[in-house]
């Protein structure tokens, strides 16, 4: 493929991802001005005089239309502030900067750990459909999805951690400062997270592989006489492999989503973390930050994907 | 008059034989419907099966093991732990349906309109879904229910919120399917309205995809409420969900491990059961399967 073609697949799904962000944080915005009560009123505190709420609301700029509100937010969001916590009054996004690399790295190993081990259950499962092994992993599959992740992490302490003592039961270490205690305050809660992956990865994996074996392409390289353990390893995963693509990017999204739970087990200072916090104090400015901020990941990833596939697969455009 | 009676009759009895082949043919649907239909009749007689009130204290029994007057032990405070359990299933249930509910009043009607009009009201309401599929359903129910206000219903309110563009994404899809069928050109034809030609025509049409999701999100909302009661931005003290009865126990692990397997078993088989009763309603809803 060309590299200017490259350059224009890239350049028009960027196009793309604007209206999204746009309005999607438009509904974030839209659904916290939802809030019963004034804002204002709430942070002014007991007994406040009229004047010292209108001096507030002036400040904070909410004595202004809804659509200005939202229009000065974006265009400094754009500029990289995020304005700063209504509570601590520490920067938004240096609270994001302090967070996010905590939530990261959980995401990350459970993504590796759901990879690699789902991806031979669902080839498994796939080489025999039907079978006791096919029927053994998908029954660990749909566990997997039912079991609630964060009871899954009380449990991981209550055995790794309380009983047998092998890992730190809660918090969490800065990677930059200690490398391997990082990685083992990590492991419980990406194993928590994991499990839905695994299920996910192994299901996904098999159901493709199922349909890509029963197709007609498959059948002639039976005719041909290629034994059954080549076409599946040659002609059935790379056919998959674009599959995979897709999973692994909702995954992403998904897991993002679980760890904000999985954080509150292992009492990690993450993103989820920040964001409870802010939604029970109220806190908006840190909630549309951190809403922002997972909004641009997601829409990052999934440009990545669109990307990534368009190159591997020359059937789309 | 009294034909019709016989034939409609005729039809409930054969809806009735068709239900009960089902229920004979697949094992795992029949043994998940059945479950959940028990669980939703304890819910339903909670102040009659449940030994003791959920919020009731004795101080005697503080943290009490397994024993014949409290089957599955008390909490910290004394509660009586299946009795919390039973109440529990009733509030996660609610809050379950109530979640779904919310989801299917805005996603059906919303999928409906924009799959059948087309044109720029189908372009924007497509790129609000795609907009509010962009983010982690769970995180956006998490700043809903701060703005809304923290408490059970609120934030199943939000999680429905959050479902409705999963809904509205699957009716739009089946929708643009079912408006060029003939029988949609004639109902046009004779003139009926389009709010009676969606009621009537493609509403019944685009219903069964929309059972499976919905058992399917049940699941996914039974998951919310937990994580949800968990973070204490659910149900509140002293009343009991399953999620906030794993945070209590949590908070005495190290005293009382077993308490926490209670309620994360119940959320685990329920979800289970919803999502089997969905798997299962697929297969037997889906025409095409049915001929494999």
């Amino acid at each position: 493929m060309s590299l200017s073609r490259k350059r224009n697949i890239i350049v028009r799904r960027l196009l793309q991802a604007v209206p999204v962000i746009v309005l999607s944080t438009f509904i974030v915005f839209g659904l916290l001005k939802l809030v019963p009560g004034d804002v204002a009123v709430t942070l002014a505190g007991d007994n406040a005089s009229d004047e010292r709420i209108a001096e507030i609301q002036h400040i904070y700029g909410l004595d202004r239309p809804f659509l200005v509100q939202y229009g000065v937010w974006l265009w400094k969001a754009v500029q990289g502030d995020l304005s700063s916590s209504l509570v601590s009054s520490e920067s938004v996004l240096s609270s994001i900067e302090r967070c996010f690399p905590h939530t990261l790295l959980i995401v990350f190993l459970a993504m590796a750990m759901a990879l690699i081990i789902g991806i031979p259950l669902g080839i498994a499962a796939a080489s025999r459909p039907g079978s006791s092994t096919d029927g053994f992993v998908m029954t660990v599959a749909s566990l997997g999805v039912a079991i609630p992740n964060f009871w899954l992490g009380m449990l991981l302490v209550a055995f790794f951690a309380l009983d047998l003592n092998w890992l730190p039961a809660t918090g969490a270490v800065p990677i930059s400062e200690d490398f391997w205690g990082a990685i083992g305050h990590a492991i419980l809660p990406a194993c928590a997270l994991a499990a839905g992956g695994i299920a996910e990865v192994a299901r996904q994996l098999r159901s493709s592989l199922v349909e890509i074996m029963s197709s007609q392409q498959v059948r002639t390289l039976h005719a041909k006489g290629l034994s059954p353990s080549a076409i599946l390893w040659r002609h059935g995963l790379k056919n998959v492999s674009v599959n995979l693509l897709t999973v692994i990017s909702l995954l992403f999204n998904r897991m993002l989503a679980a760890t904000v739970v999985v954080e509150a087990v292992f009492a990690i200072p993450g993103m989820g973390n920040l964001i409870v916090n802010a939604a029970i104090h109220r806190d908006f400015p840190v909630v549309q930050g951190v809403v922002f901020a997972m909004v641009l990941i997601v829409v990052a990833l999934n440009l990545v994907t669109d990307v990534l596939y368009s190159i591997l697969d020359p059937r789309i455009r | 008059m009294m034909a019709d009676t016989v034939v409609m009759a005729d039809r409930r009895v054969s809806r009735l034989s068709k239900f009960g082949r089902w229920f004979r043919s697949d094992l795992r649907g029949a043994i998940s419907l059945s479950f959940l239909v028990l669980l939703m009749l304890i819910s339903a007689l909670a102040p009659w099966v449940s030994p003791y009130v959920p919020t009731a204290q004795d101080f005697n029994a503080t943290m009490a093991p397994l024993s014949a007057e409290h089957w599955l032990g008390a909490d910290d405070l004394g509660r009586d732990t299946l009795s919390r359990l039973i109440y529990g299933g009733t509030a996660s249930l609610y809050a379950s349906f109530l979640a779904v509910a919310v989801a299917i009043v805005i996603g059906v009607p919303v999928g409906l309109l924009a799959g059948y009009l087309g044109g720029w009201v189908d372009e924007v309401i497509s790129r609000i879904i795609d907009s509010f599929l962009s983010f982690p359903a769970i995180v956006l129910a998490i700043a809903v229910t701060g703005a809304l206000g923290i408490g059970l219903t609120n934030g199943m309110i939000s999680v429905g919120i959050v479902f409705a563009p999963q809904l509205a994404r699957l009716v739009r899809a089946r929708t643009l399917v079912v408006r060029h069928e003939l029988y949609v050109d004639s109902a046009r034809c004779f003139g009926a309205s389009t709010g009676r030609i969606l009621w009537r025509h493609v509403l019944p049409n685009t219903i069964q995809p929309v059972i499976v999701q919905v058992t399917l999100l049940l699941a996914g909302a039974l998951l919310a409420e937990a994580s949800l009661s968990f973070l204490g931005l659910g149900i509140q003290p002293p009343n009991a969900s399953w999620g906030a009865m794993l945070a209590r126990a949590y908070q005495n692990m190290e005293i009382a491990p077993e308490q926490m397997y209670p309620p994360g078993l119940a959320i685990l088989f329920t979800a289970l059961a919803f999502n089997a009763l969905g798997e299962s309603l697929r297969v037997a809803l889906d025409p095409t399967m049915k001929r494999r």
